[in-house]
């Protein structure tokens, strides 16, 4: 038996975590990107920004798109309720909440993540420490998922964890590809220029998977394959198919768990359907970006729907 | 007047419940304890173990500072110490039983009727109310000072909602990972039961209509609650589940909380939330912590709530001088468990006495707790003594004054080596259809060289505390 409060706490208490995660691997690639293209740099932070989520609340607070006011805005601002220290504070005062629910482990390394960014992130941030300052975020979230994973118990508060992590990521993954969709068209060219070829390595890069990338396909980007590769491919961990893959088995065992299937469950199915057309090539005959749009509000319904299925308010 | 140290009253001979302990100290490293010291602060930090002081920003979370070195009891003392609380809570269970029925301690004159009239603490909604099981507090932390060998009195008998239970076993955990070796020289009693004790307590005390297994829940005002983190230990510790009043709701004639399943009725609630709180309908409009309708339920015999509604009466600081005459009325013998003298400032004699040596005495407000609203005379200015004596003579029968005791000290470990500090002694009981005491308590000291105020709201800190098993 779960307290529906308790069911929100650790599904909004996953999603900030996932969050916090995600929005690291964003400024990881946006500063390649920037990097190695120095002319149009503010166009990539700036489309890091829209892939965020965030841009409307960043524009009110910074005029220009550069490297330390984005990282500083998607990092560290607490007025950015996206940014990791905000996501991180978030996801502590939720896990506080639902702190019952939670093994001893789980809690300290949740705990002990959002002390240490917090320290980290207390002083604007040296442009040198930057990948340092990457490489301990995504460092302290996997800590909290080794933790999670290696201590608690199969049941419900482990399955509303999942469904809050999954409706995170696939939401992550689908922004990041609308917001680059046109990159990825068959139009603009099948051989990747050389600009192309950042482009898409910073697409892969943000989602973590420009090596597993390699491992399925050949050693050279090509968009349909990026597309297949992050839309329908069952194994890479961030595609949508893998996300709402997961999210159906753990609602399937929740509606086994207590007998009795709920709106949710049908509308989880409906969305995973739609990602297992026969090949990327359907998707782009859609459209890519009416594809990924219908993707966004279905997702996002769903969220809404367990929410009031599960009784979490 | 020196006071009297629990491990060396005279300076140099080590009291016996100290000698185990003062052998393995002696082989030590000073350094290394010093050290020790920063792990725990880690052990805690990282574990969450905090609490939040009321009308301080930025600080919305401390911790309590921890001292390595314990505070340590023979058996002999505390068989004692536990016939008298167990007496004392008996009493204290009696008098609220006659307080909400026939009121047989007023009629014969023992207590004056207007002290319970005239009392916020009494809850007319009560009256002729008999909850499950006939218990009124179920979870009594009773603060105990020494003042010598043989000197132990009552300070409090918290007898509403006293906290710091998670403190006593997180400190005995931490202590047992900080020095595994010295609990297999010293043979402490464990006090890591307590939360399965109060599980069977609470589930003793179900309702008529509960299961055999009743659903038990914690209530909390909610995660930003200055002992939030207790809140959750014991939910955790107990593996009940731990509720906010928005999760209740009467449903049906009993209280049910809100599941991802649809509600569910529930048997016992742990409150943590205090009464005024605990029903809109009934107690605060505006309270959005409690249950509208809880009291229906309640006073139909349908739910448990833990310590009963009401109880406050019963630890009420200007009741507490009534304390001897309340045991002698109930249990019929003395009391083994003395009080501190108490001017009731109410009685213009007292009053007269207060105002006069201000200076030597400790002033308490009737309902207040933390150590807030209190004027401790010789730590205190001229000014701040007359600014008190106004307040004093505005509401008399708000105020208690008491002598200040010489509190009995504990050495902590200060970057100079060892000093004593005064130490004070909570220990937690749980009543059912018996009375159980963990042997050990809270103990919380006055860091500061000199204060008598343990208070952790007021910089206290606290120790584990051992009771030999001897």
């Amino acid at each position: 038996m779960l307290l529906g409060r308790t069911a929100n706490g650790l599904y909004w208490m996953n999603r900030y975590i996932e969050r916090a995660e995600n929005m690291a691997r964003l400024v990881d690639a946006g500063q390649r990107l920037a990097l190695t293209r120095n002319e149009n740099a503010a166009e990539e932070w700036s489309s890091l920004v829209v892939s965020a989520g965030v841009e409307p609340a960043f524009k009110a607070r910074h005029d220009e798109y550069t490297a330390a006011t984005v990282s500083d805005f998607l990092l560290r601002d607490m007025s950015n309720p996206s940014s990791v220290l905000a996501a991180m504070e978030t996801a502590r005062t939720n896990a506080r909440m639902v702190r019952t629910a939670l093994t001893r482990e789980t809690w300290e390394s949740i705990n002990e993540a959002w002390m240490s960014l917090k320290r980290m992130l207390a002083s604007p941030i040296d442009e040198r420490e930057l990948p340092q300052l990457l490489d301990a975020i995504k460092r302290e979230t996997a800590l909290i998922r080794g933790a999670f994973y290696g201590t608690m118990l199969r049941n419900e508060i482990f399955e509303f964890s999942q469904i809050g992590t999954f409706v995170e990521r696939a939401d992550n993954t689908a922004r990041i590809l609308d917001v680059k969709y046109y990159v990825l068209l068959p139009s603009t060219s099948w051989v990747g220029s050389s600009l192309d070829n950042f482009q898409w390595e910073s697409i892969l890069r943000s989602v973590a998977a420009h090596r597993s990338y390699r491992w399925v396909y050949d050693a050279q980007y090509k968009p349909a394959n990026i597309a297949d590769f992050l839309i329908l491919n069952g194994r890479m961990p961030r595609s949508l198919n893998y996300c709402l893959r997961s999210l159906t088995a753990s609602l399937d065992r929740l509606a086994d768990e207590y007998g009795r299937r709920q709106p949710c469950n049908d509308t989880a199915d409906g969305l995973y359907a739609l990602l297992k057309v026969g090949s990327v090539r359907d998707v782009f005959e859609q459209g890519l970006h009416e594809f990924l749009g219908e993707f966004l509000s279905r997702n996002n319904r769903l969220g809404n729907e367990i929410a009031s299925d599960y009784r979490f308010y | 007047m020196a006071a009297f140290d629990e491990m060396k009253p005279d300076g140099t001979g080590v009291r016996g419940p100290y000698a185990a302990y003062n052998d393995w100290l002696a082989a030590q490293d000073t350094k290394r304890l010093a050290f020790k010291m920063d792990d725990a602060e880690r052990v805690f930090r990282r574990t969450g173990i905090t609490f939040a002081v009321y009308g301080e920003e930025n600080a919305s979370e401390r911790l309590i500072p921890f001292d390595i070195v314990p505070r340590i009891i023979s058996g002999k003392e505390w068989r004692r110490l536990t016939q008298g609380i167990e007496q004392r809570v008996q009493a204290l269970n009696a008098f609220l039983d006659d307080i909400y029925h026939r009121q047989e301690i007023l009629r014969a004159g023992r207590i004056p009727k207007e002290l319970i009239a005239a009392n916020d603490a009494f809850l007319p909604e009560m009256i002729g109310v008999r909850p499950p099981a006939g218990v009124y507090t179920h979870i009594i932390g009773t603060d105990i000072v020494r003042t010598g060998e043989d000197e132990f009195f009552v300070l409090e008998d918290n007898a509403r909602t006293p906290s710091g239970v998670s403190y006593m076993i997180e400190n005995r955990e931490t202590m047992m990972q900080l020095f595994p070796e010295l609990f297999r020289q010293v043979k402490v009693r464990p006090v890591e039961n307590y939360p399965q004790l109060l599980r069977q307590s609470l589930a003793a005390v179900r309702p008529d209509s509960g299961s055999d297994t009743p659903r038990i829940g914690v209530l909390t005002p909610g995660s930003f609650n200055s002992a939030y983190f207790e809140h959750a230990f014991l939910a955790d510790q107990m593996g009940v589940e731990l509720v906010e009043g928005q999760d209740l709701r009467v449903i049906d004639g009993r209280v049910a909380m809100r599941t991802t399943e649809g509600y569910k009725p529930i048997d016992v609630i742990y409150r943590r939330v205090d009464d005024a709180f605990l029903d809109p309908l009934t107690f605060r409009p505006d309270s959005a912590l409690g249950v509208p309708g809880i009291m229906d339920v309640y006073r139909a015999g349908r739910i448990t709530i833990a310590n009963a509604p009401g109880t406050g009466i019963a630890d009420d600081k200007a009741i507490y001088s009534y304390m001897p005459e309340i045991v002698e009325f109930y249990t019929g013998r003395k009391a083994i468990l003395g009080n501190i003298p108490t001017w009731r400032c109410s009685e213009p004699d007292s009053l007269k006495y207060v105002l006069e040596h201000l200076a030597e005495l400790v002033v308490k407000e009737v309902h207040g707790s933390g150590g807030y609203g209190m004027l401790v005379g010789p730590a205190a200015s001229k000014k701040e003594c007359e600014a008190f004596a106004d307040k004093l003579r505005a509401r008399p029968a708000n105020y208690i004054a008491q002598p200040t005791l010489s509190l009995s000290t504990c050495p902590i470990l200060t970057a100079s080596g060892l000093a004593p500090r005064h130490v004070d002694l909570r220990p937690f009981v749980l009543v059912s259809d018996r009375i159980q005491i963990v042997p050990g308590g809270l103990t919380r000291v006055a860091l500061k060289e000199g204060s008598l105020v343990v208070n952790s709201s007021q910089g206290g800190g606290t120790k584990d505390t051992w009771v030999l098993d001897d």
